[in-house]
């Protein structure tokens, strides 16, 4: 995979937010690559989603700076730096009252483009995560968990951001649509290259999706590894992941045997 | 059936006070909802003021009709024309339902779709009004379902100022003892109520979501 590691297109100095007196997320340096998929793992309440809110100023932190694209984040006006990142969430949260072209094709709407260049977009966003054209004009209730998913991922991929943030987006599907749209999420990054923030706990989920994943405990980056080096490595924290991904298939495997 | 003739015989006078009555409350839900929804909106959003605001459109409410009537009265301009007063008083009891349907219509819209409006780069005003608003909208509305069938039945008592309305035949009624009188004020009133009620209603099964 190409990798340009000359600018980081996302950069933690030394970042730290604290609220009411909580520290959730001291001391933190982080360096995103264009075109790569960072996977934040970590237990809940380690600071993962935070740090993602803070990259699309959903939270501002208390000290310390974030760059994107080499620019500091208080020189870029909040509404376009967040045009700019694509952001999907585990509720998905697409807007109820709208069908999902209205719902895709909102950003591009505000941002002024002609009406049937939004409709040639949308079309093309539903084919590239998997969805039949025909959905343009269902609700997102009459969709399935899966496809409401897939109807996030292209709202967000609407206006062509080169940075995308997901947070959890898959944690509340089935084991076998999750499986799909990892699958499919693969596939679009190879086509597209954007660079990828992407929370979970699930390490299952990290290896399989990410370029490097960032380990986070109580607020800290413990450590940046690859999928490869995560399995082997010796830090306490990684080889506790591994050992508990490998409990589940373990006791099964012995029960089995017995 | 003496009801019925007698307004029948009245009908210019029974029409003529049932506009009047309309307009006393049309005018009065209009001002409500222009001061009560975007007080409600205010409050959803700045939610330390919500605690004072609702309290005091609550003690509004718990002023008895007559008595606010009899307030306004010594007040300079307002005072002048009973149904100035009638108005501003009916306005002031519409606004709770107003408000506090604002209010809930909004702080219910689900928070990961504000959250997801918010992330994709919505500014304030684009969030509340493609996506807070039309989500609340049928909620306010059934707020001001029932503002204005509470004023139609408390523009009655503005008779009693002199502010015209149905109730004039209720008093007028009342003093005469007779009922045909009454009824000929408490029916099309009640009638009225019932109108607005479901016109309302329609409206808000109408632009409900989904």
């Amino acid at each position: 995979m190409p990798l340009d590691t000359s600018t980081p297109k996302i950069e933690f100095a030394d970042v730290s937010y604290h609220v009411a007196g909580t520290q959730v997320l001291s001391g933190f340096n982080l360096q995103v690559a264009s075109g790569e998929t960072l996977v934040l793992l970590g237990r809940s309440g380690s600071g993962k989603t935070t740090t993602l809110k803070l990259i699309n100023r959903l939270v501002s932190p208390t000290s310390g700076e974030i760059r994107v694209s080499g620019k500091p984040q208080q020189q870029i006006d909040v509404i376009r730096l967040r045009r700019g990142i694509g952001y999907v969430i585990q509720e998905v949260g697409l807007f109820p009252h709208f069908t999902v072209e209205r719902n895709i094709g909102l950003v591009p709407k505000i941002e002024g483009w002609p009406e049937d260049r939004i409709q040639a977009r949308v079309q093309e966003l539903l084919q590239l995560v998997g969805l039949e054209t025909a959905l343009a004009s269902r609700y997102p209730h009459q969709l399935s968990g899966g496809q409401r998913q897939r109807v996030g991922v292209a709202r967000a991929l609407a206006a062509n951001p080169e940075i995308l943030l997901m947070d959890e987006p898959f944690g509340a599907l089935d084991p076998l649509t999750r499986d799909e749209v990892q699958r499919e999420f693969l596939s679009l990054q190879r086509q597209l290259h954007k660079t990828v923030v992407f929370v979970t706990h699930d390490l299952h989920e990290a290896l399989r999706l990410g370029s490097r994943i960032a380990l986070m405990e109580a607020g800290k980056l413990v450590t940046i590894l690859s999928p490869q080096e995560f399995l082997k490595s010796t830090d306490p924290w990684a080889s506790a992941y591994v050992r508990a991904f490998g409990a589940g298939l373990e006791a099964a495997t012995n029960r089995g045997a017995q | 059936m003496n009801v019925v003739r007698f307004m029948l015989q009245n009908y210019p006078q029974v029409r003529d006070l049932t506009l009047e009555h309309l307009w006393l409350v049309g005018v009065s839900t209009v001002l409500a909802m222009l001061i009560g929804i975007p007080l409600g909106i205010l409050i959803a959003h700045r939610t330390r003021l919500n605690k004072p605001v609702l309290a005091s459109a609550n003690i509004i409410q718990t002023i008895p009709g007559l008595a606010l009537f009899g307030f306004l009265l010594p007040v300079p301009w307002l005072g002048a024309r009973a149904d100035r007063l009638a108005i501003l008083a009916l306005t002031l009891y519409a606004l709770l339902p107003i408000i506090r349907n604002t209010y809930e219509g909004i702080r219910g819209v689900d928070p990961a779709v504000l959250e997801a409006g918010k992330g994709m780069g919505l500014t304030e005003s684009q969030l509340l009004f493609q996506v807070e608003l039309p989500l609340a909208v049928s909620v306010i509305l059934s707020g001001v379902r029932v503002a204005v069938v509470i004023s139609v039945g408390l523009a009655t008592i503005a008779a009693a100022i002199g502010a015209g309305g149905l109730g004039e035949f209720i008093y007028r009624g009342l003093s005469m003892v007779d009922n045909r009188v009454i009824l000929s004020g408490a029916i099309p009133a009640a009638f009225l109520a019932l109108l607005a009620d479901f016109g309302v209603g329609w409206l808000e099964r109408r632009l409900q979501p989904r």
